[in-house]
């Protein structure tokens, strides 16, 4: 009871210090505060209502000019038939209508939402695993295992596309292992087979997003008292019990940042795409982020470049609004 | 609810600013610079009888060259160049930016529509990049130049065309200069002379033989041409002297420089591609060739995989390091016109933009970096020069068939354009189609339709 009745005082006490907090010259501590207050009451810059906002404002400044300036020059420049330099014509929305029958634009959508497939969903599934049996199993190394499957997020893209193209290569060390087991039939040029090239890319990119999935879970999951876990062994609870009733539903919140977190990077890749296969064979690997790139520095097609880019930024909101609005109501 | 407010706001704010831009300026236009030309294209040049030759005579200067002859041979040829023309020249200082390929490439067209640009710049010969700069008059015509300095007599005509597209853009191998080469580069046959004997086969003569050699090392179990395809590019250096033998030179040539008047759905065509696809389905090029990557592909030819290898010059230097005196390498045989003819051309070509400062000095600059002694320096440098290759070549080795081969189809043959220069959008097009004939996703009348859509929507627009 006192403890609550503490916490309840404090929490009272800053509120009531809430509104005058940023303008208050004094010490940091309540009691200084309170002295600074016994002075007068607030001069009116403190009290006025635009004082917050001058506080935001030199970030806002910052954000402005390297976020939104440059989003809302994309968005006028996709109004526009532009090669990069010299003179513009104005087309209005033609090159969003240009999009809608583009056989390249709509592969790239769908190739994005496979890469989704592998970029979230089985990263999820692979991270919750993982995560479920560090967080309860005496791993021995259990340090090591964690840096060892988080170690692909500290790599450079760049480092790590180039390794797969390695190990994909048709005389690569993957196609190698298949003929050992006796597996002929399933080698082959793997970023080169318009069916598996896909998938190949998709795959290096769970392989990259499992590391960051387990770590996030792993976090959520070490929040949870053992007493829970304790209590459900008492009831008889398996481990397959312990994990959907508590585990899983404990963890609600760190699912969704890593969804958002993975659906972002799987929307956006661009640097896989652009150092495995450039989009091919033919453009069974093209997504959204290498049209970006290729229609506005390869083709000089700016306008068209940066539609692209607007679709593709409202994609990404609009599937994260979903996920994170799904997320807050089953919590 | 204090979230959506915000959204609401900052979306307001969104909108208000951005109606604002939209009204004040449209793309590019805050940039027209001093080019003055706009975009009826065509950057004049001064007429021959206007400009000053001789270096000595300008005064003191410095010269700003962006280049991208960053790889150890040219950068050693260039350094030299540079030297001995400031040797020659004290008055004139060359200030040097030099970069890759891909970063000079993008950068580019940012710098020709700015004010502060460089004297002499090597631009890229493709309708993406020369021709879009003809177009917007961001480059000198250089033809009053060519006409002082007797560059059409020190130039072949085919190395010239490269260079060559008219005023307004449209016609690409004809027209006003814009810019001159130093390099040359072709794309031939290399085979491993070893393996050649093991099959009991000479090199091949015609195409039907080299078709026939194909088969032989086929049925022998040996790989018979190595491709590595998985940048999709590198399979148009294996098309372009394979289209040869079915398309006469003309037609090739009208369109890989994107002139209107050809088709790439003619029979030659449709044939040249399903041979492509026969080779690529039937296993000539090698299991995976669209899995393979470029450079992965030539090491491993170094090591013994495959009997030829249809690729560029420029990676001669290089497998002749492990490969040695096995290593040979031939112009393809003749053509469908009885001339040797084979994908190739220049080097980057050095350009003058239309707002250089000291436009007669870049000028004399360019002259002395492709005159008859410079080639001397970039042969003695590893490179291999554009003009009096043939003299120059070295007495054995690689180089030496590849200076002959440079040489023979130069002078007597037909030096094709590479066929990425056709339209902006061709590398893209051609790349893809390619690899979808060489996997045997595309039947080669399709692939041929597509090729033709591109080409012909961009020759009809032009």
């Amino acid at each position: 009871m006192t403890a609550i009745a503490g916490a309840r005082a404090a929490r009272e006490g800053s509120d009531a210090s809430g509104p005058d907090g940023p303008g208050d010259a004094g010490g940091p501590g309540g009691r200084g505060r309170r002295t600074t207050r016994a002075g007068g009451p607030p001069s009116a810059v403190v009290r006025g209502r635009w004082t917050p906002y001058l506080f935001i404002l030199p970030a806002f400044l910052v954000y402005g000019a390297f976020s939104l300036y440059p989003l809302i020059r994309a968005a006028q420049f996709s109004l526009y038939e532009w090669s990069g330099f010299g003179a513009s014509t104005f087309v209005g929305l033609d090159n969003y209508i240009d999009l809608a029958s583009d056989p390249d634009f709509r592969a790239a959508i769908v190739n994005a939402l496979v890469l989704i497939f592998f970029y979230a969903v089985l990263p999820l599934i692979v991270g919750l695993v993982l995560a479920a049996i560090l967080r309860r199993g005496q791993v021995r190394g259990m340090g090591f295992f964690r840096t060892v499957i988080f170690l692909p997020q500290v790599i450079a893209l760049v480092v790590v596309a180039v390794a797969w193209r390695h190990i994909y290569a048709p005389s690569g060390p993957l196609n190698q292992a298949l003929r050992s087991l006796g597996l002929d039939s399933l080698a082959r040029g793997w970023l080169g087979d318009p069916g598996a090239a896909l998938p190949a890319v998709g795959f290096i990119g769970t392989w990259l997003q499992m590391g960051l999935v387990m770590l996030l879970l792993l976090a959520g999951m070490s929040r949870i008292p053992d007493e829970q876990f304790e209590a459900a062994r008492l009831d008889g609870a398996g481990p397959f019990q312990e994990f959907f009733a508590i585990t899983l539903p404990s963890v609600r919140g760190e699912i969704v940042v890593a969804l958002v977190l993975t659906i972002i990077a799987a929307l956006k890749t661009f640097d896989l795409v652009y150092m495995t296969t450039s989009g091919g064979p033919g453009n069974a690997t093209t997504v959204p982020s290498y049209e970006v790139y290729d229609r506005a520095f390869q083709l000089r097609e700016v306008g068209s470049g940066s539609a692209v880019a607007i679709v593709l930024t409202a994609l990404v909101f609009a599937i994260n609004l979903v996920v994170t609005r799904i997320g807050e109501r089953e919590s | 609810m204090r979230r959506r407010t915000f959204l609401n706001t900052s979306a307001a704010l969104g909108g208000i600013s951005g109606i604002g831009l939209l009204a004040a300026c449209a793309p590019g236009s805050d940039q027209g610079g001093g080019t003055g030309n706009g975009s009826d294209g065509g950057g004049s040049g001064p007429s021959a009888g206007d400009i000053e030759t001789d270096p000595a005579a300008m005064g003191d200067l410095t010269l700003l060259m962006w280049d991208q002859e960053v790889r150890g041979a040219q950068n050693d040829a260039i350094e030299a160049l540079i030297e001995s023309f400031q040797d020659e020249y004290p008055n004139i200082t060359i200030e040097r930016v030099s970069q890759s390929f891909d970063d000079l490439q993008q950068q580019t067209g940012l710098a020709l529509s700015g004010n502060d640009v460089p004297d002499v710049l090597q631009v890229n010969n493709a309708r993406g990049d020369m021709g879009t700069f003809v177009e917007a008059g961001q480059l000198t015509d250089l033809t009053g130049y060519a006409e002082a300095y007797g560059w059409t007599d020190r130039f072949s005509e085919s190395v010239l065309g490269k260079m060559m597209y008219s005023p307004d853009g449209v016609t690409f191998g004809e027209g006003s200069l814009w810019g001159l080469p130093q390099t040359g580069e072709v794309c031939g046959i290399y085979y491993s002379a070893s393996k050649l004997e093991q099959l009991g086969v000479e090199p091949p003569t015609t195409w039907d033989e080299l078709f026939a050699l194909v088969q032989t090392a086929l049925d022998a179990d040996e790989l018979p041409i190595k491709l590595g395809n998985l940048e999709q590019w590198p399979a148009l250096h294996v098309f372009g002297p394979l289209q040869a033998n079915f398309v006469p030179s003309e037609e090739i040539i009208t369109l890989g420089m994107g002139n209107a008047g050809a088709e790439w759905t003619s029979d030659a065509n449709v044939e040249a591609l399903t041979k492509l696809a026969e080779w690529g389905t039937g296993g000539a090029l090698g299991d995976s060739p669209n899995g393979l990557a470029y450079d992965t592909a030539w090491p491993e030819f170094t090591e013994g995989s495959g009997v030829l290898l249809i690729g560029g010059s420029w990676l001669g230097p290089d497998m002749e390091g492990v490969m040695g005196e096995d290593l040979r390498f031939m112009a393809p045989p003749p053509g469908a016109d009885g001339k040797v003819a084979t994908t190739g051309g220049t080097g980057l070509p050095f350009a003058i933009p239309a707002n250089a400062a000291n436009a007669d000095a870049a000028a004399a600059f360019i002259d002395y970096i492709t005159s008859d002694t410079a080639m001397e320096l970039i042969a003695e440098n590893g490179g291999m020069p554009v003009n009096r290759t043939a003299e120059l070549a070295p007495d054995s080795g690689v180089n030496k068939d590849i200076y002959e081969a440079f040489d023979a189809v130069s002078t007597e043959g037909v030096l094709l354009p590479y066929l990425d220069y056709a339209t902006p959008s061709f590398a893209d097009t051609a790349g893809s189609t390619l690899q979808q004939v060489i996997g045997g996703q595309a039947e080669p009348a399709a692939a041929a339709e597509q090729l033709q859509t591109d080409y012909g929507d961009f020759t009809s627009e032009g």
